[in-house]
């Protein structure tokens, strides 16, 4: 990237009022919780991570259920430079138990993000799409469930914690990704993208991997790893180790915060704040300082 | 007709289940109470249980239609609940509170709410 800081400063001018995590990887170290991500060489670059769109839901939580997604494509495309690359971790549907419907939404979700100025865009599922047929539909339209590319010196893993419906990563995915790691410099720049926490955030909310954990322990001898993932609808930062696990918001309701109510029922929408818990991420890749930035920007202007 | 068809497959289905039963050894001791759970989409009945600090339960689960998951994350206990068969889960409430249990196996539409509260009283 040629100019990240006056992209940044265009944001808030923009009024799209980006809120920069303030514990980019350096900074949280400073603060104790987060871990520095320098590892080999990179260049600038930035993407953008888009999550839990759940195209098909209707209800009270998000009475501009229909127009949600595409207010944030336009969001997206209006950024003064545009990602290298977008990525959506999943629940790009809403589900539902009628196979011929989810396929529909399937359509549809496709349709929309097609209007994205920037055509390389990666896609994960999330359960909503894949766990009621073991991502049998999702695959049609979006290809594998898991994958790896690279981008300009840092390795992207997409893990599917999802196709299976007991949240299970599984034994064959998880040989596949020790493979893929063991194929990599130790000190190799990762990032994984995937939909559900692969800690225990809360699994009385069924916020988890049940073998997430086995994931980590691969992971964990690389010293330069960070997990982008989706599912709780809502920022979460937490480092398990070295490893920083950060959650972006949702497209189409926000959830609560982690046993904060009995339930986890979407928060309420407030007319006089609408869209509020919802929104995207950028995130920047400075080589300069070796580190991962994420900017949080809302599905509109305030 | 159907839960008398479950009560005979239940021995059975006790000796099959082996190492994928919690405390099946336990749960075998007459004096521990059963209690019935009956898992369908998307509820479990009953929902909500009280137990008493101390003495173990028995949780019986069975499912109506689908494959479920019954996990009690406060207790470090879960298990599949399969079509056809009878799941014993030994539950030693050790401490008082009000816990979550839920359906962690995605099963449809009205997954996210598949869940009740068990209270543990002094």
């Amino acid at each position: 990237m040629k100019h990240p800081i006056d992209r940044r400063e265009f944001l808030k001018l923009a009024g799209l009022g980006g809120v920069v995590f303030a514990s980019s990887l350096g900074a949280a170290r400073a603060a104790g919780t987060m871990a520095a991500a320098k590892g080999g060489t990179y260049d600038d670059f930035y993407f953008v991570q888009l999550s839990d769109p759940h195209w098909g839901f209707e209800g009270p939580p998000n009475p501009d259920a229909k127009g949600t997604l595409k207010k944030a494509v336009a969001a997206v495309n209006s950024l003064s430079e545009q990602p290298d690359f977008i990525v959506f971790t999943g629940d790009l549907t809403h589900t539902t138990d009628d196979p011929k419907v989810r396929r529909q939404r399937l359509t549809q979700f496709k349709e929309i993000v097609s209007e994205l100025k920037v055509k390389d865009v990666r896609f994960m599922p999330g359960e909503h799409d894949a766990s009621l047929d073991r991502g049998e539909a999702y695959q049609e339209f979006f290809g594998k469930t898991h994958y790896t590319f690279d981008h300009k010196g840092v390795h992207f893993i997409a893990l599917d914690n999802v196709s299976d419906p007991r949240a299970l990563i599984g034994e064959e995915q998880l040989q596949w990704l020790a493979a893929d790691l063991k194929a990599q410099p130790q000190d190799a720049n990762i990032v994984v993208l995937t939909h559900r926490p692969l800690f225990d955030l809360y699994p009385q909310w069924d916020w988890a991997t049940r073998d997430g954990a086995q994931a980590i322990d691969l992971l964990m001898p690389h010293p330069h790893v960070t997990v982008f993932y989706g599912h709780i609808h809502q920022e979460h930062h937490k480092m398990t180790g070295h490893i920083a696990h950060h959650a972006a918001k949702g497209l189409m309701f926000p959830l609560p915060v982690a046993g904060s109510q009995p339930q986890r029922n979407p928060l309420p929408w407030d007319p006089a704040h609408p869209y509020q818990g919802l929104g995207f991420r950028d995130i920047e890749a400075e080589a300069k300082n070796a580190e991962f930035k994420l900017t949080e920007l809302p599905v509109q202007k305030a | 007709m159907q839960a008398t068809r479950r009560r005979l497959t239940l021995g059975l289905a006790g000796l099959l289940l082996g190492a994928g039963t919690i405390g099946l050894r336990a749960a075998t001791q007459p004096e521990e109470k059963v209690i019935k759970i009956l898992a369908r989409k998307f509820t479990y009945s009953p929902n909500k249980l009280t137990l008493k600090k101390g003495v173990p339960v028995v949780l019986e689960l069975t499912t109506a239609d689908v494959l479920m998951g019954f996990s009690v994350p406060d207790f470090d206990i879960r298990a599949d609940i399969i079509p056809g068969k009878v799941v014993r889960v030994r539950l030693v409430p050790d401490k008082v509170g009000t816990f979550a249990f839920l359906c962690d196996i995605f099963c449809g539409t009205g997954h996210e709410t598949m869940n009740g509260t068990i209270s543990v009283v002094a």
